[in-house]
């Protein structure tokens, strides 16, 4: 690890500020992912903004028709909160199978999101669930949030503050992990919500994306029949010493019915 | 009576320190005025050095020196020694290119050590290296063994970059066997390579004290003396009188901490040149990854003939073996010795022929790992015979018994260089068989077939030969040092008793077991007997703990050492009962004079060694004995492993439905250490089949699982509940009677899972057994039975 300036600011401003006079400023969230990319020297931030004193970043909560989950929430409170498990318990299921305990504890929503992993479980949430990412300066609509491989519409120094779920009719999540990682080789959400199905594909491509394919089947017949006869192109997925394109497009097939049938 | 003796199910006693974080591990000793050292690692996989500028590192903050190769070798250091000398077929040694500490000529792995930078800080060290200026010219990569000789060299003195073309057997018999077959079963098999993965990351200290010119080294060592040896004799050129190496609790080792590495050398080393202050260096895992010696890596081609009855008439194996860039301490002998000799399994196969040619290749170097060799013969053998066995329609578990050597045949002379002393095969055969319900797995399979589900059930009737023994016989064989172990046992005033044992255990449970071993065979209190490991400072002169040698050689030496101490003992007690020596007996800690109730306990005995003033004239005062034990013979460990598993042809998911395990270790010294350890051997044996598995990029050679998030460990739901029972048949050559079970379940389990896979499918496939190519040989599978 090279050194750096550590800061522990109590409000957004304030790190907002922070992040702006640094040479070269980096928040840090659970740290589950930027603490290890600081030791294996793979980053050199001049600054370091520990988020954890933010108290507006923090908890869960309901507000109209969405739950909005804050930035600095860690995998197991998400997991554990009743407001979730009631409303979407497809985002607590999600949420108990990310990574270990430890893991679970440490690692944040905002900082999952932020770094936009291609096999994270959350953006899968984010697009599938319809969510809205608010930040420090704007609100982002999931759909727009995740824009490539570790790349996401969030501008230098914008922090997310939250992510609101619109709470849908029903949703369910189904992950095959890699079995070095656990991360998902490929998980998919589906929901079916008032203004239509969606269905998210994460760890399969290089950023999360949408099976509109499916989501056409299922709007007019939620069920796994209607999917039945469906299979994911392998064009563009990703291929790796775990998976081939091919298998993580017949997996997405195998993952959606499954995902459905959690859903009920 | 002894409080806990021999056979009893005791909780581990070092658990206590472990679990409650109060082990001492290398990497917990910190020296006064230590420094730290930093190794600079090729980013490439080969390549010849132009240059290495250390001139800007020499100059940043917190740099105490930087060494190089040139360094080294102007000091005359050596090369780290491999010390098993294999004579190839037309009976020229191996080839044997120099492995120096720090690289002089070329990096020939990514990992390998091109500079040491030694500093106040760690950090400060990795600062220095980043300024390291290096001027290389890269060479192709060689990583495919099977092209290893057409491919551009790798040492100069190793042409084709052949280390052996090694056989064993009779080449023209096993033709002849095979022209009267009935039927041949061929396979081509890979034993896929493994990174060793001991939970504590290798760390050494080295320390050189300039007043008494005595080097103390602590490092995570699975043998202190050999370590000793190769550092003071081969590498360094010192007086093993000077130098002290302490090897303190070890967090695993599976073979990979036998060896003696670059990094331990140069810490040594480095601590006189730069004056004295200690070096400590820890590995992280990523270096782990990159330069702990792995394991397996083989090629096979192999076949097996069957007369009409179903009886083994020969086998013939064809092994291309991975060495990587330089020879690791004992890595020729693990694809030879330690593999081919055990290739006539527990049959009655009557010549086998086996051919080996070992490689070197642009990877880190290969070397013994958990049953090292075993597990690739058990693989070998188990899945030729379940092969057979379909494909002649022949119920495999019957194809075996038909095969078994039967007890009366022992002691049994193999075609391939072993005697096995006893066993007893069938007794475990059946015993698996009832326990997994043989019989019914019609029914479960058919209960699976109707949830959309493939069921297969696998066997795995292993053996493997532990205590590699005896010296002169692996001696001729090319060994470069004896394989006998030492213990000394001594009473102290009070009855307490401490046992120097040259075995070294890192996980192995000695604390416990060879406590219980002295308490049975001295009729003392367990909670007397303190076992004393890994330090050349406090113990005789020992050869450490791997290939499950510890109990039966190194359990062995202790038991001669009581044994002499109650011979002492008698002529103390015949001299305080007034008896003659001839008539007094010792049983449960006590002297009694035969056919009288005069008795002396061991504890009073004891106290007049050393408080003599009542005492037998010309017997020595004190009670400290010392014995070495050389075993006449390898033990052999067999035993039948069968698991069952249920395979999602969806997602290609194979989840271990059933797994049982019968081992016949001999007598059994601690049931719960014994079963502790076939659980992890299992656990082992399974990650290798199922999901680990060492992948270098074919053109570069860069390491692409070089972490856990690439690198697939098994974790605990992986795996059913294991159910493993023991049969005994007491190794008749060691004075307890035992084999050894630390590899066994690593070299079982394996051929039984892959055998229970293939089964389910129908179709061949290597290991390990990823969730793609079980569901693309599921579909084939399915496609085919849909035509
Ligand atoms: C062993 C292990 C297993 C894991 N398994 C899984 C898994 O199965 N599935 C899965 O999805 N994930 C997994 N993870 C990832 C983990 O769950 C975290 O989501 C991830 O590490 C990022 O969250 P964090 O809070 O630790 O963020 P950090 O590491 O602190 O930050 C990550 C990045 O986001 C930025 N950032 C953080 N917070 C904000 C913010 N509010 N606004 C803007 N930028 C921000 C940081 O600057 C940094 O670049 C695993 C991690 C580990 C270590």
């Amino acid at each position: 690890m090279y050194d750096f300036n550590y800061h522990r600011p109590s409000s957004l401003e304030e790190a907002a500020k922070i992040l702006a006079g640094a040479e070269e400023g980096i928040p840090l969230a659970g740290g589950h992912t930027l603490l290890p990319t600081l030791k294996q020297r793979l980053a050199q931030p001049s600054d370091v903004v520990d988020l954890s004193g933010i108290a507006e970043l923090k908890g869960i909560s309901e507000a109209g028709n969405a739950v909005v989950v804050g930035a600095m929430t860690p995998h197991a409170e998400v997991n554990r909160s009743q407001v979730v498990r009631s409303r979407i318990p497809a985002l607590a299921h999600m949420a108990s199978d990310i990574g270990d305990s430890q893991v679970r504890h440490r690692g944040t929503i905002g900082g999952s999101i932020a770094n936009a992993d291609p096999s994270a479980d959350y953006p899968a949430a984010v697009v599938g669930l319809a969510a809205t990412v608010k930040t420090n300066k704007r609100e982002i609509a999931g759909d727009d949030f995740f824009t490539g491989l570790f790349e996401t519409a969030l501008e230098e120094h914008e922090l997310v503050v939250s992510v609101s779920f619109p709470v849908p009719e029903k949703a369910g999540y189904a992950k095959f992990a890699n079995p070095a990682s656990r991360y998902p080789m490929v998980g998919v959400m589906v929901a079916k919500a008032a203004d239509g199905v969606r269905v998210a594909v994460t760890g399969a491509g290089p950023s999360v994306f949408r099976w509109t394919e499916a989501e056409q089947a299922l709007a007019s017949n939620w069920s796994a029949d209607a999917i039945a006869g469906l299979s994911h192109s392998p064009d563009g997925l990703n291929s790796d010493i775990h998976a081939s394109a091919e298998y993580r497009a017949h997996l997405i097939g195998v993952m959606a019915k499954r995902a459905l049938a959690a859903a009920g | 009576m002894p409080d806990s003796g021999v056979g009893d199910r005791l909780a581990r006693r070092e658990d206590k320190r472990f679990l409650t974080g109060k082990g001492r591990y290398t990497d917990d000793i910190n020296r006064h005025g230590q420094a730290y050292a930093y190794f600079l690692r090729s980013p490439v996989a080969h390549a010849r050095l132009k240059s290495v500028d250390t001139a800007a590192a020499e100059s940043a903050p917190g740099v105490i020196a930087v060494f190089t190769g040139k360094d080294m070798e102007a000091d005359g250091v050596g090369s780290l020694p491999c010390g098993w000398v294999v004579t190839d077929r037309h009976g020229n040694p191996h080839k044997a290119p120099p492995h120096f500490p720090l690289v002089r000529d070329k990096a020939r792995y990514v990992g390998d050590h091109v500079a040491m930078v030694i500093a106040e800080s760690l950090g400060q060290a990795k600062d220095a290296a980043d300024l390291i200026e290096l001027d290389f010219e890269e060479l192709p990569a060689v990583v495919d063994i099977m092209k290893a000789r057409g491919s551009g060299q790798i040492h100069d003195d190793a042409p084709e970059n052949l280390c052996y073309d090694w056989e064993l057997g009779d080449s023209a018999a096993v033709d002849e066997a095979f022209a009267k077959a009935a039927h041949v079963t061929k396979l081509d098999l890979v034993n896929n390579r493994l990174v060793p993965n001991a939970m504590e990351p290798r760390a050494a200290i080295g320390e050189w004290d300039p007043g008494t010119e005595e080097y103390t080294v602590y490092s995570t060592s699975q043998n202190p003396h050999l370590l000793r040896l190769i550092l003071c004799a081969f590498v360094l050129n010192l007086p093993e009188s000077k130098v002290r190496v302490i090897a303190p609790d070890v967090g695993g080792g599976f073979g990979s901490k036998i060896f003696a590495y670059a990094e331990e050398t140069a810490c040594t080393w480095a601590s006189k040149k730069i004056g004295g202050r200690p070096v400590k260096w820890t590995a992280d895992r990523g270096e782990a990854f990159l330069s702990d010696a792995h394991g397996r890596d083989h090629v096979t081609h192999c076949e097996l003939a069957l007369d009409a009855d179903g009886r083994f008439l020969g086998m013939k194996v064809d092994t291309t073996a991975n060495m990587g860039a330089y020879l690791s301490s004992f890595a020729t002998s693990v694809p030879t010795y330690l593999y081919a000799t055990l290739l006539a399994g527990q049959y009655t196969t009557p010549v086998i022929y086996a051919n080996v040619k070992a490689v070197f290749t642009n990877t880190a170097p290969v070397d013994a790992y958990r049953g090292a060799g075993r597990p690739e013969a058990t693989y070998v053998v188990e899945r030729l015979v379940e092969v057979e066995a379909r494909e002649t329609g022949k119920d495999p578990a019957e194809l075996r018994r038909l095969n078994f050597i039967k007890p009366d045949q022992f002691p049994y002379q193999t075609p391939v260089a072993l005697q096995y002393d006893i066993g007893d095969y069938e007794p475990s055969l059946d015993k698996a068989l009832e326990m997994i319900d043989y019989k019914g797995f019609g029914q479960r399979k058919a209960e699976s077939e109707a949830k959309g589900k493939l069921r297969g059930i696998g066997l795995s009737a292993y053996i493997e030969a532990c205590g590699i023994a005896p010296s002169a016989v692996v001696g001729s064989l090319g060994a470069g040092v004896g394989l006998w172990e030492s213990a000394t046992v001594r009473f102290n005033a009070t009855g307490t008793v401490s046992v120097m044992t040259g075995s070294h255990s890192h996980g192995q449970g000695h604390e416990t077991t060879f406590a219980q071993v002295v308490a049975e065979k001295l009729g003392i209190p367990y909670d007397n007997v303190e076992i004393v490991h890994g330090d050349t400072g406090r113990i005789p002169m020992g050869m450490g703990t791997y290939g499950s040698r510890s109990l039966a050689v190194g359990g062995s030496a202790i038991v001669k050492a009581c044994d002499k101490i109650i011979e002492k003992s008698k002529k103390i007690a015949a001299h305080l009962m007034e008896a003659s020596e001839a008539d007094i007996e010792f049983k449960d800690g006590q002297f009694t004079v035969a056919g009288t109730d005069k008795s002396k306990a061991m504890a009073e005995i004891a106290f007049t060694a050393y408080v003599p003033h009542n005492y037998p004239e010309g017997v020595e005062p004190g009670l400290d004995e010392t014995a070495f034990y050389d075993p006449l013979n390898f033990t052999y460990p067999a035993g039948v492993h069968v698991a069952e598993v249920e395979i999602d042809p969806d997602t290609g998911i194979t989840t271990i439905a059933d797994w049982v395990a019968v081992d016949d270790f001999g007598n059994v010294i601690n049931p719960l250490i014994v079963e502790g350890q076939v659980h992890g051997g299992i656990a082992q044996g399974v990650g290798q089949a199922l999901i680990e598995n060492t992948v270098y990029d074919r053109e570069t050679g860069q390491l692409l699982t070089g972490s856990y998030m690439d690198y697939a460990m098994p974790r605990a739901d992986n795996f059913p509940s294991f159910r493993v029972e023991t049969t005994v048949s007491a190794c008749t050559h060691n004075p307890l009677g035992v084999k050894g079970c630390g590899e066994a379940g690593a070299i079982a389990a394996p051929a039984a899972l892959m055998n229970a896979i293939t089964d389910a499918l129908g179709v061949e496939i290597d290991m390990p057994a990823t969730p793609e190519k079980v569901w693309r040989a599921a579909q084939s599978r399915l496609q085919q039975a849909a035509e």
